[in-house]
């Protein structure tokens, strides 16, 4: 799932320092992706109250159909297309699914989500196959854009990055330059009042909802010739995207900004390091036979990588458990 | 005797704003004790600092002479203060019965219990009839307690309240939102239900509090201006000015 | 407003109304034993064997979200380890020779689910709501990959294997044949059941329905709501665990899957199908999804995707699930005025069927075009050529045609219903 950190054939000095470079931009990288879904989530969320349990299902929509689009249409059209379908189907799922739901409270909502993140992940693997497809970076950017050390950092990855960028500008101008920026900012920080915006709430909503949906199509696009475009993506990510928000304090936009840098850095770092207890302190006695001791010595960071989020959740959840820079209860 | 409630000191601050300042409150055993004041003054927060619903800035509060400010509600619950809320706070889906009983669990010391079969508790049977009985709320005892009539749900909420034994008890505008006949209702439902006990009341309905509070205290901008008898309080020039006086016109 | 009151409002139960209710109990005992008298092939032992340990499992995650309003995406954690704990105990038995019976097998099951609960319940449950549903959603992922990095624990792919008939017996049974593992699993069953009631009889069952309703009020009557939310994770934990040790027993393995987000997500379909708010909602949501599950394997490959539209359209429209449309009816029955929304349910059965039999063939029709001519639909006995227009016309008139003159049939039934609904309030059996 992470950006496949490159790992040096051959062991010289600058090993290291190519490591640490390498592994940095592919986290930047990689959290800028994640701050993609998760400021969308988290302003939703502020906003309406409902966690979006298929937010990551609407990333994996956006790099399906960018698959399909860029074959029909060649990807820069699709690059614009499909997150618009994308953000088309979340204004529906809150116009025709959320609203009706809203009368029966949070929970409800939630477990529309979470169905329709079941039967979205189902659709999709009924339409293209359980298997990963073919969907292969632009030609236009298949080039290495430089060269660190031994290591040939491609230019997609730093189109992927300046498109990140991008957006996180967009959206910073967008909140504090706009109407409906200063409706979201008022929702952030007084989420009671959002009750009072009056007639046009319910478009307010979906607009919102819409955008943030978009928002997570965008980042399947760019992120599928990237990652692996697989049925199972959404699966993958989106705990790791709830570790993000809750992490972060559920309803702030700069918790998930740094929760977002902070997760993609470190399961980076993860994959990239191959040590274990074992090569730092030498084997355990063999004559000790399996346990889960030994499972423990030998595993090496790259494997734990996967699980690192969680741990990290639970971290935060003993010493803080309204997140990093949360404020709110529930 | 040491006072029932006494409150010294007492700070709120919510970031820069301070709602509560310089809070300085004695409410002897057995009193029963008004907070009067305009829109706004902090009375409710008053409350919530007492009963521990938010933490004071600075200042303690004592309960029959323990520091109980920065202990958790159920804390101070134990302790035996109980509170009402201004917005009706029951147990929605539950029935008037379940809601009373589940009030009277803690008390009659079954807490966690998950060995005893709640209907065969004749103590608690019996305590949670009596007060549906004191509500006047027996012959509703099966209707869960969302569907009750406004006026049910307020005097389902002092059902709560006072369920536990509690020896202090503090109303949070008990008879807002009823009519006249209701509140006479509520009023007489008050007096006869705290006899004994030590009552903390605040109400924005001038002929509630003077016919029933022994003390009144007026807090104005989060800072009590005058505390004594409703006839002190009556006379009081500074009160007059800030707050009857506008009653008045 | 008297006639309001229900007339269940006396104070002592009468006599009936406890023999009804031992009278439910001991029908559902008998129903366990007579039915594989009657239904004696292994097929559906072995059906009947997954639908108990479905309905453990279900009845053991209402305590969260039924009862103390916890909704959790990693339930399937205390299943999962449960069956590890009872497969490891099974081998340990097996290899040290201890003289412990097979039938006690599930209570460490039970045991493995509770320890590990008690140690990640206290952290998990210090939050309600959405971020309990965040943080188990993660537990859930923390152990299923946990698992596969402790392999002498959990054996990585393959799992942990045992053999049930090599430990001790018990009255002459070796738990060979799908019968004695039945009745082992209705036993089982029966006991949680009735232990899992008696909880919501207790005051930490009634506390934990308050803490659902309002955890806020509930800390000013004495209560902390972090402490009934921890107890009653613990118990969930317990019985899902005991759930997880029949399942080791029945398959004889242990694997990754038992604890994964899949099983977690299929536990709380059945709940939420059969519906939170009784306490046989979830029995009912275990047996329709385990049997959908078994018969819906065979007919589609897509069988998922139904589970999941049933559910967002049990959430949409009937968030009381099946035993919530059930009991809607019971005043109406006692009032005597049920039988005027029966026509209108009778008109609406036909163009909903075709509504639904639409949706069937557009999705079948999608997930068989690839294979063409060769992979009809069969809907009714008529076949459809997933590659033929005429199949997508008919599909698209079943759907479009169908959801039009369904929503004209509901609205009837809407007015029937208030109409009903009515009469039951005038004679006092609705409030």
């Amino acid at each position: 799932m992470v950006a496949g950190a490159t790992r040096p054939r051959i062991f010289h000095e600058c090993t290291v320092l190519e490591l640490i470079v390498i592994s940095t931009l592919n986290g930047v990288l990689f959290g800028m992706l994640l701050f993609l879904l998760s400021s969308g989530l988290t302003v939703i969320f502020s906003m309406m109250g409902v966690l979006n349990f298929a937010h990551a299902s609407f990333y994996m929509l956006g790099a399906f159909f960018g698959f399909q689009l860029t074959k029909w249409i060649g990807f820069w059209p699709a690059l614009v297309v499909a997150p618009l379908l994308v953000g088309a189907i979340g204004m529906a799922v809150e116009r025709y699914g959320l609203r009706n739901t809203h009368k029966h409270g949070h929970v409800a909502e939630l477990l529309l989500t979470f169905g329709l993140a079941f039967a979205i992940e189902e659709i999709v693997s009924m339409i293209w196959g359980r298997s990963p497809l073919d969907y292969r970076v632009p030609a236009l950017l298949d080039f290495p854009a430089f060269t660190v050390f031994s290591t040939n950092y491609p230019a997609y990855k730093i189109f992927m990055l300046a498109v990140s960028v991008a957006i996180f500008v967009a959206l910073l101008i967008v909140l504090k330059r706009t109407r409906v920026g200063l409706i979201v900012q008022a929702a952030l920080t007084h989420p009671h009042m959002v009750a009072h915006l009056g007639h046009n709430v319910g478009r307010v909503f979906m607009v919102v909802f819409g955008v943030g949906s978009a928002l997570a199509g965008l980042a399947g696009v760019i992120a599928g010739p990237a990652l692996v475009t697989q049925s199972d993506m959404a699966a993958s990510l989106g705990p790791i995207l709830f570790v993000v928000i809750v992490f972060g304090g559920l309803g702030s936009l700069p918790g998930a900004f740094i929760a977002s840098l902070v997760i993609g850095l470190v399961q980076t770092f993860a994959v990239a390091l191959n040590g274990s207890l074992a090569s730092a302190f030498g084997p355990l006695d063999p004559s000790a036979g399996p346990s889960a001791l030994a499972d423990i010595w030998n595993v090496t960071i790259a494997q734990v990588a996967p699980i690192v989020p969680y741990l990290l959740l639970v971290i935060i959840l003993i010493v803080r458990p309204m997140g990093l820079m949360g404020t709110r209860e529930s | 005797m040491t006072a029932a409630i006494e409150v010294r000191a007492v700070e709120k601050r919510f970031g820069n704003v301070g709602i509560i300042h310089d809070l300085n409150l004695s409410v002897a055993q057995g009193e029963r004790h008004a907070i009067i004041g305009p829109n706004g003054a902090g009375k409710s927060t008053t409350f919530n600092l007492i009963s521990g619903h938010i933490e004071p800035t600075s200042g303690e509060v004592r309960l029959n002479g323990q520091v109980i400010s920065g202990l958790r509600p159920f804390e101070i619950n134990r302790r035996g203060l109980s509170r009402s809320f201004q917005v009706t706070n029951v147990f929605a889906r539950m029935t008037v019965w379940e809601n009373v009983r589940c009030a009277v669990l803690w008390a009659t010391g079954h807490r966690y219990a998950f060995w005893k079969n709640v209907d065969h508790l004749p103590e608690v049977r019996e305590r949670t009839a009596r007060i549906l009985e004191d509500i006047h709320l027996t012959h509703r005892r099966d209707v869960p307690a969302g569907l009750l009539t406004y006026a049910e749900q307020r005097e389902l909420e002092i059902g709560i309240t006072i369920a536990s034994g509690a020896t202090v008890v503090m109303l949070d505008e008990p008879t807002a939102g009823m009519s006249h006949a209701e509140t006479e209702r509520a009023v007489s439902l008050i007096r006869r239900l705290t006899e004994g006990r030590t009552l903390v009341i605040v109400e924005h309905d001038m002929s509630v509090v003077f016919g029933l509070a022994d003390r009144i205290s007026v807090l104005v901008y989060g800072h009590i201006i005058a505390s004594g008898t409703p006839e002190e309080i009556r006379r009081d020039p500074k009160v007059k000015e800030a707050y009857l006086g506008e009653e008045a016109h | 407003m008297t006639a309001a009151t229900t007339s269940a409002s006396n104070a002592a139960k009468p006599a009936g109304e406890n023999l009804r209710f031992y009278g439910v109990w001991l029908t559902g005992v008998i129903m366990l034993i007579v039915l594989p008298l009657v239904f004696s092939s292994g097929g559906s032992l072995t059906s009947f064997s997954l639908i108990g340990i479905a309905i453990v499992f279900a009845l053991s995650y209402n305590i969260l979200l039924g009862q103390t309003g916890l909704l959790s995406f990693g339930h399937a954690v205390h299943y999962g380890l449960g069956g590890f704990a009872a497969c490891h105990m099974m081998n340990a038995v097996v290899s040290h020779g201890w003289p412990i019976p097979l039938p006690f097998i599930p209570l460490v099951g039970g045991l493995g689910g509770l320890v590990f609960a008690m140690i990640i319940g206290w952290v998990m449950t210090k939050r309600a709501g959405t971020v309990f549903a965040m943080i188990s959603l993660g537990i859930g992922e923390l152990v299923a990959s946990s698992s596969l990095i402790l392999r002498s624990v959990f054996g990585g792919e393959a799992g942990i294997t045992t053999d049930r008939t090599a430990l001790p017996r018990m009255f002459g049974w070796t738990f060979g044949p799908q019968l004695q593992v039945y009745y082992l699993i209705a036993f089982w069953l029966v006991i949680s059941t009735v232990a899992m009631y008696a909880l919501t009889r207790t005051p930490l069952g009634r506390i934990s329905n308050a803490v659902r309703d309002n955890p806020e009020r509930v800390q000013f009557i004495g209560y902390d709501p972090h402490v009934v939310r921890y107890f009653a994770y613990c118990f969930a934990g317990f019985f899902a665990g005991i759930a997880g040790g029949l399942a080791a027993i029945s398959f004889e393995i242990a694997n990754s899957a038992y604890l994964g987000a899949i099983q977690s997500g299929l536990v709380l379909f059945a709940t939420f199908i059969g519906g939170t708010a009784y306490f046989f909602g979830p029995i009912l949501g275990a047996i329709l999804v385990t049997y959908l599950q078994l018969g819906l394997t065979d007919v589609t490959s897509v069988w998922q995707l139904y589970f999941g539209i049933i559910f967002i359209g049990i959430v949409m429209f009937s968030p009381g699930g099946i035993a919530g449309l059930l009991m809607m009816h019971r005043p109406l029955v006692r009032a005597g005025s049920l039988w005027s929304v029966i026509p209108s349910y009778l008109v609406a059965i036909v163009p909903t069927v075709a509504l639904a039999c639409g949706v069937i063939l557009t999705i079948e029709t999608i997930a068989r075009y690839p294979d063409g001519e060769r992979n009809p639909v069969n809907l009714f006995g008529v076949a459809f050529n997933p590659g033929s227009p005429a199949t997508w016309i008919a599909a698209a008139v079943l759907v479009i045609g169908g959801f039009f003159v369904a929503r004209l049939t509901w609205m009837r039934i809407a007015d029937a219903w208030d109409r009903a609904a009515t009469v039951a309030r005038d004679r006092g059996h609705l409030i």
